[in-house]
């Protein structure tokens, strides 16, 4: 069995048919890890405990017990979640050395499944950028070319996937942090809807958008994953009492009479020769398979960036008001005239550039005399945006979209301008603000060999439609097997 | 156009001390991104109540129960200065 190459489903299989030992695989990713992931940067810590984990799931299959869906797989987990005695850093230089007391929802429901910890991996700090070059660690690098950003805020989770150094990750979306690196490194990624997932002990960026959710190499092994850490959570309020459907087991791809919607506002004018190539090969594989295709309006979507960058701005700068340096985090080492200047040393410190800049931004935008015209007009505009969704939705099931207007850019090619970086998330931040679930599944190649992803939005918890249209996509293409160059 | 002077009041209530050369950077760059989130200001949003959260969810009541949380120890593990059990700071007044 080649461990490397093998999906989730196949490797769980394996374990509990007993062909394959839950520390053979851990041992086979370890090793790949310390081989080659130098040249990526894709985890900033290797679970210390991983052996163990996985011998554990190794005696219970030996005793006839079944470890669970996720029997002997090793995830590797963005280091946004926190993992109780294993550091997490959200990659900030603010939290480095933090070991949380508890570990995150997710991360008990992955060991409850029978998974094994893997690693942290590598992300823009608070998750706040599209590229991974926030990291207070270094960047991620992209192993399709490792002159280019494996995306972000979840380039860690994504690039090692890419690169055969993990079979499955977690990864989290507040505005496209899932799908937009899943896109650039040709992996899936799915943004559940709002309240699927358990948000309690994910570090909290925008908390009425933040999603945590699987990232895999085809939307099977998603389903399965999604399964496993979805379903209400008497930790996290938000989270919805909708039962949580055996969405693997359902997963069916005929599309014949299913409805495929187009944005009028997705407009192919908006993205490169490239990835309007994939696009339209998609929306015809789709027609192909007797979908049919709709158009849709989702009016205020242009507006889309600017709303998301000023209510996320805004939650990030309260939520990140707890860093005072007091009981954890950073503290400046030099003296302090007064408290506010004790808070002002330790923040400043301690957050990087991205960091400071959006809770600029979300401080403004709430201040007094702005708060009307930013923050409220943002949420106004953010119920326009639900509601034109729920239109749409009416005349079709699931919404076909780009992901991004162009494939992986170079590292450093963006970092300089922000609002150029911002504007990467026209096609992603929609699904956040309305809390809708979505997918992006690779769709095919640009001519420099990166790969391009297609996105699919469907309703509120109606994620079967997502994976049902996702697997359909993957057989209709039928990609050819690539692996990044060396890997 | 943010002015050097709006930036440093907005550091101020975000409590963050910025160099000049942040501060002046913050103020060009944050002024462009304002500029283009300008364009909010053109939908109509009369009468439109904001939404505040995605989630339809209504709030749910559990008894008051103690349960088992992480203990004293491995919470003040992680301060940056402790004496014994207790969080250590500067004298503030």
């Amino acid at each position: 069995m080649d461990l490397s190459q093998s999906t989730l489903v196949e490797l769980r299989d394996a374990v509990r048919g007993k062909q394959v030992k839950a520390v053979e695989i851990a041992d086979h990713f370890l090793q790949r890890i310390a081989r080659i992931d130098r040249e990526f940067n894709s985890f900033l810590a290797i679970n210390p405990t991983v052996m163990d984990e996985a011998a554990k799931v190794d005696a219970a299959v030996a005793s006839g017990l079944d470890p669970g869906p996720l029997a002997g797989v090793p995830i590797a987990v963005k280091d946004l979640l926190c993992t109780k005695g294993l550091a997490t850093t959200a990659a900030s230089n603010m939290l480095k050395g933090f070991v949380p007391p508890y570990s995150a929802t997710v991360v008990e429901r992955l060991r409850a499944a029978g998974a094994v910890l893997l690693g942290k991996t590598n992300l823009d700090e608070f998750a706040m950028g599209s590229s991974n070059e926030t990291s207070a660690f270094g960047p991620c690098r992209n192993p399709w070319n490792r002159d280019h950003v494996p995306g972000g805020s979840s380039g860690g989770s994504a690039a090692c996937l890419a690169a055969r150094l993990a079979p499955a990750s977690i990864g989290t979306d507040t505005g496209g942090s899932i799908r937009q690196p899943a896109s650039f490194c040709g992996v899936v990624g799915i943004k559940p809807t709002y309240g699927r997932v358990s948000r309690y002990g994910v570090i909290a960026f925008a908390s009425s958008l933040d999603q945590a959710g699987p990232m895999t190499q085809n939307a099977r092994d998603g389903a399965v994953l999604l399964e496993a850490i979805s379903g209400r959570d008497d930790l996290d309020a938000t989270t919805s009492d909708e039962p949580v459907p055996p969405w693997f087991r359902k997963i069916d791809s005929d599309m014949s009479g299913v409805r495929i919607g187009i944005l009028k506002e997705a407009g192919i004018g908006d993205v490169d020769e490239s990835t309007a190539v994939v696009f339209s090969r998609a929306a015809e594989a789709f027609r192909k398979l007797g979908a049919r295709i709709v158009n849709v309006s989702v009016p205020t979507l242009r507006y889309a960036v600017a709303t998301y960058y000023l209510i996320a701005a805004s939650e990030a700068s309260s939520n990140l008001a707890r860093y005072d340096g007091v009981r954890y985090g950073h503290r400046a080492a030099r003296p302090t005239a007064d408290l506010d200047d004790f808070y002002a040393a330790n923040r400043s410190e301690g957050f990087g550039l991205e960091v400071k800049r959006r809770i600029m931004l979300g401080t403004y935008a709430l201040s007094s005399g702005y708060h009307d015209a930013y923050y409220i007009k943002a949420s106004q505009v953010r119920r326009r945006m639900r509601d034109e969704y729920a239109s749409a939705f009416a005349a079709c099931d699931v919404i076909l979209s780009p992901v991004t207007a162009s494939p992986a850019f170079k590292i450093g090619a963006r970092i300089s301008d922000p609002l150029e970086m911002y504007r990467n998330d026209m096609f992603t931040t929609s699904s956040n603000l309305a809390g809708l679930p979505g997918i992006s599944v690779p769709g095919g190649f640009a001519e420099n060999g990166l790969p391009i992803g297609v996105q699919l939005t469907a309703k509120h918890f109606d994620e079967q439609s997502l994976f049902n249209a996702a697997a359909a996509l993957e057989s209709a293409l039928a990609l050819p097997k690539k692996a990044p160059h060396g890997v | 156009m943010l002015t050097e002077e709006i930036v440093q009041s907005i550091a101020k209530l975000a409590r963050l001390r910025l160099s000049e050369g942040e501060a002046t950077a913050f103020g060009r760059q944050l002024s462009a991104v304002l500029r283009s989130f300008n364009e909010i200001s053109q939908v109509d949003t009369a009468g439109v109540e904001p939404l505040v959260t995605p989630s339809e969810i209504t709030p749910r009541l559990r008894a008051d129960v103690v349960e088992p949380a992480a203990g004293a120890e491995e919470i003040i593990a992680n301060a940056p200065e402790k004496t014994g059990r207790l969080f250590k700071v500067p004298p503030v007044v």
